[in-house]
């Protein structure tokens, strides 16, 4: 290691929805790495370890052949501006300051706007639109939580901090001796790393998370439940209810769920369950919920997303002002349909992990795509943009999967823009060619 | 340069009832004369009046957009489509952050403030507030419920107390002080939901009572020299029998100044009814008390019939109202700072309690003998939305309407109060001035905004004069922002950022390591990394404090 090094410290790890805040790097300014990142995790480590500046890269490829950042925002620009059913998407990685850039360009162009909320905690979304949601900070649970139940995820793996710096083993005001303090409880279909801090392990028989909460609520409520659940569910009633009793007996309790729950059989059916049994416990006691979210920035893109249109996702532009509606407009149904003629995709991979029908589509529309590294969407793009990784490379703000917004501090300058730059020029250059916003002509049929 | 020429002018700050009189602006601000070849604007047989103010409304921030969140039906059937410069969004309840902009500017609103931020929320609220176009807005921390201010409080640290009271401020960025049902979130997060309702309980896991908060939160303020005082959300509210409790609140403010507000939502008396306390007026009482004390400040926090969004830091009471409604419901508490409730809520005119509730708040705005301490809000969007804004002037000025509307509501309600008495007084355009801009701008401290003197921000609403002042009030004919014409015969001419308004107290940096030895102790975001930094604030204006201001006209003051 050379001498030339800079220390960082509070920088922010945008890997997950924890977005951890307490970082030491240490940059090498000669080899531009980051040669260690004190309190990362084992996927904080490796997001910092492999976002190094690597200066090979073109600053952008139209049609696969080398192109400067200028000739691919024209080049953006001009597909942008002709396109008639344009589709935005992406934006859990990157920062609010280009999400508000993204959503801007999609008002102007009348687009489709959509985020990888839709893939992930999109029904849990829905969920909160139809029976609200108890929540908190993470730093209210690490302070006053004694009962957790992690639910349909498995944080060891996903997110190994939400364990150790916001929950289970996190000393609190309220809770001095942190996990001597508190219960903590597992469910899930199968017993996953998650389950070495739990108290108790509930294992769910796949697809059956829906009947599990339902009749927890019927006991939180006094209901009878019958005792043939078991063969449903593989969980026992003697187990549930004693779980139930739990959830009423504690002081501060708090639901923390996944992806289990929210992309298998019942989806948004699941988390509603699960956010109406947190609200039913509040006749009780202290209860809350939070789902887990994944990408550094999802949370941001959801609240960017809400202020700008006053809808989280799934949104439509096309007829002069926002509408929303999931299925019809969020992007992998859309794209399945063969619906969009162009995309703009920013900080996201839905060549890598969209149904088949969808990738077709994408490979018959011109697609520009944001991102600091080659993907699988990347290489299907007719305009690929090198940007500045979030936090790392490119400064701005991000929100926590509680809401809570931090501020990101640059380790490594890159000699690539950043995602709010290019985006932002993509507008400026739109504008002049549309000459102001696209409005749609009322017409009386 | 503009030279508004022949218009009745309203200025009450400035002792103008109603002359006629031009107008002039140059460089954004009101001057005394603009040479000839200035920019004319005929306002011959128009009413101007500096741009409205809102003192008290929920706008931008994390509860906010849960709420927007919360309801896409809300927004589905009143859409904001774009134009070629502005952009779109949605209205209902609550609206999207450029549809809030926008829609204040076509009311004549040129000024507004976010009442309830908790302090980590800060960022997130200037955000916001970049995407919420034409007006001026500022926003208001929640500080009594702050763990750490607690802490200090209980050991006795007094100066410490009120220092870290201005480094919060000035942290994030803020406008004001806000204190909401003081003692009210360590009971609820921390035993059981339960909720505090006497001044002079003992607060949960604290030696410390409300009363103790709340006259040392007022004192800390007044000692800072902050431009607004106290804002203050007493305990109870929304509970018959309340008004006790308000009262005391403004006895304990004695020898300072305290803006109490909404203060409808606190001016409950109560009989015994079948199940439980019915709601009846002590209105008169409120009044009467706010009257005689020139030290206290309200604004009233009138009820409007039809689809409101509850959105309170007041999580017990939300958690009550959302056991009334049995709808989508939604908690979010804040470390250390505080809790919130939001539901979808109807005022119905036809049910005891809302009846009663509209017809207090009418109460209070016609037995008001000052309308520059007793001023105008609907508790945007918790009374009702701002955009019933012009339909609650016509209620104040049009009693003929007035008296129909009273007619439709529940009459056993009507006769709780004053307004079945024959309480029959009529706003002028000259108190209308006052209550919803000069008298919300004296209370800010906002010297250069709700007049029209030199010097003045050149914010200014010219509205056609009609008969009709729901119709007045809901389309003014030209809207000027910063010298600059917004709205020009009711159609959006040009795009206005508007400024964040801040306070930046100074304060004594030893309190900084006494923070954050906490911050790094206790919340799940590090210390460094808490303070909002100066490129959140965009276009600003520092509103100095008392000190400040004599500071810098002293001589050799900088």
């Amino acid at each position: 290691m050379s001498n030339n090094i800079r220390i960082i410290n509070d920088a922010t790890c945008t890997f997950c929805g924890c977005v951890c805040d307490d970082m030491h790097l240490t940059v090498d300014l000669d080899t531009n790495k980051i040669t260690k990142a004190e309190n990362a995790c084992v996927l904080g480590r490796a997001w910092f370890k492999e976002h190094g500046i690597d200066k090979d890269r073109p600053f952008a490829l139209i049609e696969g052949r080398d192109a400067s950042t200028e000739e691919a925002i024209e080049a953006s620009a001009q597909i942008l501006a002709n396109a008639r059913f344009p589709l935005i998407y992406g934006l859990s990685d990157t920062t609010c300051e280009a999400q508000r850039q993204a959503v801007a360009i999609a008002d102007m162009i009348g687009a489709n706007l959509d985020t990888t909320t839709s893939v992930c905690h999109g029904p849990s979304g829905m969920a909160f639109e139809g029976v609200g949601e108890s929540t908190a900070t993470l730093g209210e649970i690490r302070n006053r939580a004694d009962l957790l139940v992690f639910w349909g995820g498995n944080p060891a793996e996903s997110h190994p901090r939400l364990f150790t710096r916001y929950t289970v083993t996190a000393k609190g005001m309220y809770i001095p001796q942190g996990k001597k303090d508190r219960t903590v409880v597992l469910v899930d279909v199968r017993r996953s790393p998650s389950a070495a801090v739990a108290d108790i392990f509930v294992q769910v028989k796949p697809q059956r998370d829906f009947e599990v909460l339902w009749a927890l609520r019927a006991l939180v409520k006094g209901r009878r439940v019958d005792p043939a659940i078991e063969q449903v569910t593989g969980v026992s009633l003697a187990t549930l209810e004693d779980l139930a009793q739990r959830m009423k007996n504690c002081r501060f309790g708090a639901l923390l769920f996944g992806m289990g729950l929210t992309m298998t059989r019942g989806r948004h059916f699941n988390s509603g369950a699960l956010l109406a049994l947190a609200t039913d416990l509040n006749e009780f006691t202290h209860f809350v919920a939070k789902p887990v979210r994944g990408h550094g920035n999802v949370t941001g893109a959801d609240n960017v997303v809400s202020w700008q249109t006053g809808f989280p996702f799934g949104v439509n532009l096309g007829r002069g002002y926002p509408r929303f509606n999931p299925g019809e407009f969020t992007s992998a149904d859309l794209l399945g349909r063969g619906e969009a003629d162009a995309a703009l995709i920013i900080a996201a991979d839905p060549a890598a992990n969209f149904p088949q029908s969808a990738i077709e589509h994408l490979k018959r529309i011109p697609v520009i795509v944001l991102d600091p590294k080659t993907t699988h969407t990347s290489k299907l793009a007719r305009v690929a943009f090198t940007t500045a990784t979030y936090g790392i490379s490119a400064p701005g703000t991000v929100y926590r999967m509680d809401d809570v917004a931090i501020s990101l501090r640059v380790a490594l300058p890159s000699p690539y823009p950043s995602d709010e730059n290019v985006l932002t020029r993509i507008k400026e250059r739109v504008r002049e060619l549309l000459g102001g916003n696209r409005v749609p002509a009322m017409s009386a049929a | 340069m503009l030279h508004i020429a022949n218009g009745r002018v309203y200025d009450p700050a400035n002792g103008i009832d109603g002359e006629v009189r031009d107008i002039y602006v140059a460089n954004g601000k009101i001057v005394k004369d603009v040479p000839p070849k200035a920019r004319r604007i005929d306002a011959k047989g128009l009413v101007i009046m500096p741009g409205g103010v809102d003192i008290h409304c929920h706008i931008a921030g994390p509860k906010v957009n849960l709420a927007r969140k919360l309801q896409p039906e809300d927004h589905r059937h009143d859409v904001h489509p774009r134009t070629a410069f502005t952009r779109s969004g949605v209205g209902g309840t609550v609206p999207s952050t450029f549809a809030t902009g926008y829609r204040y500017a076509l009311l004549g609103y040129t000024t507004a403030m976010e009442a309830a931020v908790p302090p980590i929320g800060a960022r997130h609220t200037l955000e916001e507030f970049h995407d919420t176009p034409v007006i001026d807005k500022g926003f208001y921390i929640l500080m009594g419920n702050n763990v750490l201010l607690y802490k200090l409080l209980e050991q006795g640290r007094r100066e410490e107390f009120r220092e870290a009271l201005a480094w919060w401020l000035a942290a994030t960025k803020a406008y004001a002080a806000k204190i909401v049902n003081p003692g009210g979130d360590e009971a609820w997060k921390g035993r059981r939901n339960s909720n505090i309702t006497k001044l002079d309980e003992k607060i949960e896991s604290f030696e410390l009572t409300p009363q103790q908060v709340i006259g040392a939160l007022i004192e800390a303020v007044d000692e800072l020299g902050l431009p607004h005082p106290a804002h203050i959300h007493c305990n109870n509210l929304g509970h018959s029998g309340n008004y006790t409790t308000t009262l005391e609140t403004m006895r304990i403010a004695e020898g300072h100044r305290a803006h109490i507000a909404h203060i409808q939502f606190h001016s409950y008396g109560e009989v015994p009814g079948k199940s439980s306390h019915n709601p009846t007026s002590r209105a008169k009482e409120i009044a009467e008390y706010v009257n005689t004390h020139p030290n206290i400040s309200a604004d009233v926090g009138q009820v409007m019939f039809g689809k409101s969004t509850i959105m309170t830091a007041d999580a017990p009471l939300a958690y009550m109202l959302a056991r009334y409604t049995g709808g989508k419901w939604v908690n979010s508490d804040t470390e250390h700072e505080s809790g919130c409730g939001i539901l979808p809520f109807t005022y119905q005119d036809r049910v005891y309690t809302h009846a009663l509730q509209w017809a207090i708040g009418l109460e209070l705005f016609l037995l008001s003998k000052d309308p520059w301490r007793m001023v105008f809000s609907t508790d945007h969007p918790n009374g009702g939305t701002f955009m019933s804004y012009p339909r609650l002037i016509r209620l104040l000025m049009d009693r003929e309407f007035r008296k129909e509307e009273m007619r439709k509501i529940n009459p056993r309600a009507l006769r709780q109060t004053a307004l079945a008495d024959g309480l029959d007084r009529e706003y002028t355009l000259q108190e209308i001035a006052i209550i919803t801009r000069a008298g919300p701008a004296r209370l800010l401290g906002l010297v250069n905004k709700g007049h029209l003197g030199p010097g003045a921000d050149a914010d200014i609403t010219i509205y056609d004069e009609d008969e009709d002042k729901e119709r007045m009030f809901g389309a003014p004919r030209h809207v000027i922002k910063d010298g600059q014409v917004i709205i020009e015969d009711h159609e959006f001419r040009a795009e206005h950022q508007g400024r964040i308004l801040h306070v930046s107290p100074d304060y004594d940096p030893k309190i900084v390591e006494v923070i954050r030895a906490f911050i790094d102790d206790y919340y799940s975001i590090r210390f460094n990394n808490y303070a909002v930094d100066d490129s959140y604030l965009g276009s600003h204006e520092v509103i100095p404090t008392l000190k400040q201001r004599s500071a810098a006209i002293a001589p050799g003051g900088g």
